[in-house]
């Protein structure tokens, strides 16, 4: 039982420093208009002992053509450390209105994903974010240091 | 042999395990990614779909690749119900069959060149011919969170395995012109095919269609499909053991 309600304590904690984090990151935000503004910090931090890799702030990185359409982060640089990403840009696959018909289905079998360890050859997923992705953050941080 | 190029802004990689591939082999898939690039980029004002709409050339001056992948755009968009359309506001983007497209006719030119067994892996769609020493080759589904991670293998020889997604999730997904609406039902569509063309099609629309999408897998014949929701719940077709 004392194990349950500690582990409850964590998840809440947890939870709650992700508000926390997300509701910073949203206030940094505001007030962004312009490619490449660096903003002051929006919460001084006392640095003690360890130094940050990057200066406090906002930073815009640059619109990545990803042949899908773009994508373009915000990095949010606070302590010193990365502490959001936030995607301004990004490509999503098409979608229209046309609603399908609905039709009698058999039951089809779901299940909880895990990452495996099982050795592949090949990996099939979107990359071309991903590479979008980090060539942009790279240029969001470069403006950083 | 394995090689790697970043073409059409994702990365392009060709594995042949073939003893006489040879370099010469490699440099012809690629070449052959860039001209598609030049030709069917959206973005790149000189290319034939700019030109198309820039109302440039008419029909009669289209290239027989443009004939080709409007032809199986136009068959496509009646099988998924409209769910597919390369027309959007007007204006042509075939992006969605191109990458498709371009895979399984650079497939066709290994083949021509006497080639076997290799896989092309164009942004994480792929088509696979024969197998890797004597094994079949296994394609593992990308971890839509941890994406250095795979969650599924599918065991394949001559199929095409596509997958259409955001990978991102859905709280960290800011866009501007829908701030209320950045949560996604779905985050992973992969569809297996007889070719990667059909594959990726089907991946596309089904995406499209949310949670419905892998009905509409289950219910094409030829296709199955793994679909992962937001949650990390994965919904896949009754046929999909065949290859996991």
């Amino acid at each position: 039982m004392k194990k349950i309600f500690l582990s409850l304590f964590v998840i809440i904690t947890f939870l709650a420093y992700s508000i926390h984090q997300q509701s910073e990151a949203k206030e940094a935000l505001t007030g962004v208009t312009n490619s490449h503004q660096v903003l002051p910090p929006h919460d001084p931090v006392v640095m003690i002992g360890q130094r940050g890799l990057y200066r406090d702030g906002t930073y815009l990185g640059s619109v990545e053509d990803v042949f899908y359409g773009n994508i373009q982060v915000q990095a949010i640089i606070s302590g010193g450390r990365i502490t959001d990403v936030i995607f301004l840009q990004h490509p999503s696959d098409r979608r229209t209105s046309i609603q399908i018909n609905e039709v009698m289905m058999p039951i089809l079998k779901s299940e909880a994903i895990q990452a495996q360890s099982a050795e592949v050859d090949i990996v099939s997923g979107a990359t071309e974010s991903s590479v979008g992705f980090k060539a942009s953050l790279a240029k969001a941080l470069a403006e950083a240091k | 042999m394995k090689k790697i190029q970043l073409i059409m802004g994702m990365p392009i990689t060709i594995q042949i395990k073939d003893p006489q591939a040879k370099s010469s082999d490699f440099k012809a898939i690629f070449a052959f990614f860039r001209q598609i690039d030049r030709q069917f980029s959206p973005y790149k004002k000189s290319s034939e779909v700019s030109k198309i709409n820039r109302k440039e050339i008419i029909p009669a001056q289209y290239s027989v690749e443009m004939h080709e992948i409007l032809a199986m755009a136009e068959k496509t968009k009646r099988e998924t119900r409209g769910y597919f359309d390369v027309y959007r506001e007007g204006y042509l983007d075939p992006s969605g069959i191109v990458k498709g497209y371009a895979i399984l006719k650079a497939v066709e030119l290994l083949k021509s060149r006497g080639l076997t067994n290799f896989y092309i892996d164009a942004g994480g769609d792929v088509q696979v011919s024969g197998t890797n020493e004597g094994k079949k080759w296994r394609i593992g589904i990308r971890h839509p969170f941890e994406h250095e991670k795979t969650v599924k293998t599918l065991s394949v020889t001559t199929e095409g395995v596509a997958t259409s997604g955001t990978y991102l999730r859905g709280e960290h997904i800011y866009d501007p012109t829908q701030k209320a609406k950045s949560i996604i039902d779905i985050v992973s569509m992969t569809v297996i095919g007889p070719t990667i063309l059909q594959a990726d099609l089907m991946a596309t629309a089904a995406f499209a269609m949310g949670k419905k999408g892998i009905q509409f897998i289950e219910a094409t014949s030829g296709l199955e499909g793994y679909m992962i929701d937001k949650d990390g719940v994965a919904t896949f077709t009754t046929g999909l053991t065949t290859y996991a």
